[in-house]
């Protein structure tokens, strides 16, 4: 077990640089000069030489990247401009909002696939089939930047239950949570639906059906453990894709997360900021990748055995 | 049979929804007299009513106009976002799957690297450093656009390569760009079509977000996404300014995807998770 953890933690190195490689890469890409955008014109010539000493940008470009590993990997981002403060110290305040809304929205999109995708396939054709494969559509349909302000506009300006931006208690989290959920709801039921109707017409299943088993039970104990293999994958995928969805989902809320923060980086031309909120972001959805890969060697014996 | 029968239904339906669409956003000018871009401050912030069937946004525009100009921007981006990514993804991934070797390694490493990003941190953070218009927001799509068609394109070919009517022409002297033009690819393309269909829907709303943040086409060019993100600061007075244009982008979404659910059906495609 523990050599198939370690040989997949030694997979993903590569990746990792190679996300490294990119952020690095992301300064070089700016038009022009970005020390002279990140200060304005108006900057003086010792400002624009600091920082540009402080960036690296006065070095040849194989010592700015040795320089940005090693700077990296003793988990020093540099300086953030706007904020005045280092770039780990801003991300680290900001960072367990954003698990926060993610988590409750993976979980709230995961307890409500499951079901309704079930319930779908057991009763392909019906109403309660038909109603959810519509609304799955809808929710795959549904932009979050709009299914935001309608929710605000409708819960919170129009019956006054629940805030309408900000981080408090629970009612807080509510709408960016359903809308967050949303989107990833409907791909996750369309998948559980089809996944199940797969399970339900195997030999295994007929089998079951044959010696008696409760219909309940075929559906919840012999189908949905093997429909849920591939939904582990793509859940997983959607878990890490969450991360990306809160941006917009957080300038919607005002939700005080790292989504909001690269907003407001990119509006403050700030992009040593940019640059960690986007290697957080990147290393959070690899680590999240890598989980689902060994979350689904676990429950699958055949890519277990085959280890 | 019956799934067949379901998907022209839907084919029909997605193809008369898009031929609709792109015609509203061609004829503009004849279904609406107002500008989308002259500003009337006496009239803002007006409901629907007569001569404004939509009403009029913060600075008094027309919102059907400026609806229809999004449609315009949005329909654009995402066919040339679409023709570009499945451009560069066909080429390289019939490359890799065919050639394999050296040249698979390295686009499947670049894909994978790609992928290791969610698709819209990148855009955004592409988008954020190119600058905001309408051209840098297609560059910043195509770059991240096309690792999904060269996955797909590269599994069917490297997949069809091993079969005996290529060994066949092969044999007969055909060069490698001959037999993946003449004989791979009319096998994959039922495939690329559905893939491309969604790729559609995603590069639309994928615009339409960069806009709501600020990184899409630049005022006062009308962006469905920009629309939205005006509109949220007069939710309470002027709810239209937001309901309508996300109206169209999502109907936009779902008559693309019909149109992929039902080609699906139709073409006999596998679905891929």
């Amino acid at each position: 077990m523990l050599r198939r953890v370690l040989r997949h933690v030694v997979l993903v190195v590569p990746t990792l640089l190679g996300v490294l490689t990119l952020v690095f890469a992301f300064l070089h890409l700016v038009p022009g000069d970005p020390v002279e955008i990140m200060l304005g014109e108006s900057a003086a010539p010792s400002d624009v030489a600091a920082l540009r000493h402080d960036l690296g940008l006065d070095r040849p470009l194989p010592a700015q990247y040795a320089r940005f590993l090693v700077r990296v990997a003793h988990g020093d981002l540099g300086q953030s401009i706007a904020f005045r403060a280092p770039v780990t110290a801003v991300i680290g305040d900001r960072y367990p909002a954003t698990l926060e809304l993610a988590a409750t929205a993976f979980l709230l999109a995961l307890s409500l696939a499951i079901p309704l995708g079930v319930v779908a396939a057991a009763r392909a054709g019906s109403m309660v089939d038909r109603l959810t494969r519509i609304a799955s559509l809808a929710g795959a349909c549904l932009p979050t930047f709009w299914l935001g302000p309608l929710l605000i506009l409708g819960f919170s300006i129009g019956l006054g239950w629940l805030p309408v931006s900000g981080r408090g208690g629970v009612l807080h989290l509510v709408l960016p949570a359903v809308t967050l959920a949303l989107g990833m709801l409907g791909v996750l039921v369309r998948l559980v639906r089809a996944s199940m109707l797969e399970a339900l017409g195997q030999d295994y299943v007929r089998t079951a059906r044959a010696k008696g088993t409760p219909g309940w039970r075929v559906v919840t104990v012999h189908a949905l453990r093997n429909a849920l293999m591939p939904v582990a994958t793509v859940a997983g995928l959607q878990a890490g894709a969450l991360l990306a969805g809160a941006i917009l989902t957080e300038t919607i809320f005002a939700w005080p997360g790292l989504g909001r923060l690269v907003v407001e980086a990119i509006s403050a031309r700030d992009y040593p900021l940019v640059q960690g909120c986007v290697l957080t972001i990147g290393v959070s959805y690899v680590s999240v990748n890598l989980v689902t890969d060994l979350v689904y060697q676990a429950i699958d014996p055949r890519l277990r055995d085959a280890d | 049979m019956r799934t067949r029968r379901r998907g022209t239904r839907a084919v029909r339906l997605g193809t008369a929804g898009l031929a609709l669409l792109a015609l509203a956003a061609i004829a503009a000018p004849l279904l609406t007299s107002a500008h989308p871009d002259v500003p009337a401050l006496e009239e803002r912030l007006r409901p629907p009513g007569p001569g404004h069937p939509l009403g009029q946004d913060a600075l008094g525009r027309d919102v059907l106009a400026r609806i229809l100009q999004g449609a315009r921007i949005s329909l654009l981006v995402g066919a040339v976002t679409v023709g570009a990514s499945v451009a560069a993804g066909l080429t390289l991934g019939a490359a890799a799957g065919y050639a394999g070797g050296w040249l698979d390694a390295v686009v499947m490493r670049s894909i994978d690297l790609l992928l290791a990003f969610p698709g819209l941190l990148l855009a955004i953070a592409l988008a954020a450093v190119l600058g905001p218009s309408v051209r840098n927001v297609v560059l910043a799509l195509s770059l991240l656009g096309w690792t999904g068609y060269a996955r797909l394109v590269r599994a069917e070919v490297a997949a069809l390569r091993r079969r005996e009517f290529v060994h066949a022409a092969e044999a007969l002297g055909a060069r490698p760009c001959r037999i993946i033009a003449r004989h791979l690819l009319p096998l994959v393309t039922p495939t690329l079509l559905v893939q491309a269909t969604f790729g559609m829907a995603g590069a639309i709303v994928a615009e339409s977000s960069l806009s709501f943040l600020g990184l899409g086409a630049p005022p006062p060019l009308a962006s469905w996404g920009a629309m939205i993100d005006e509109g949220r600061g007069f939710l309470l007075v002027a709810p239209h300014l937001t309901v309508f244009p996300g109206i169209a982008l999502a109907a936009t979404v779902l008559t693309l995807q019909l149109l992929g659910d039902g080609l699906r059906d139709l073409l006999d495609v596998q679905e891929r998770p």
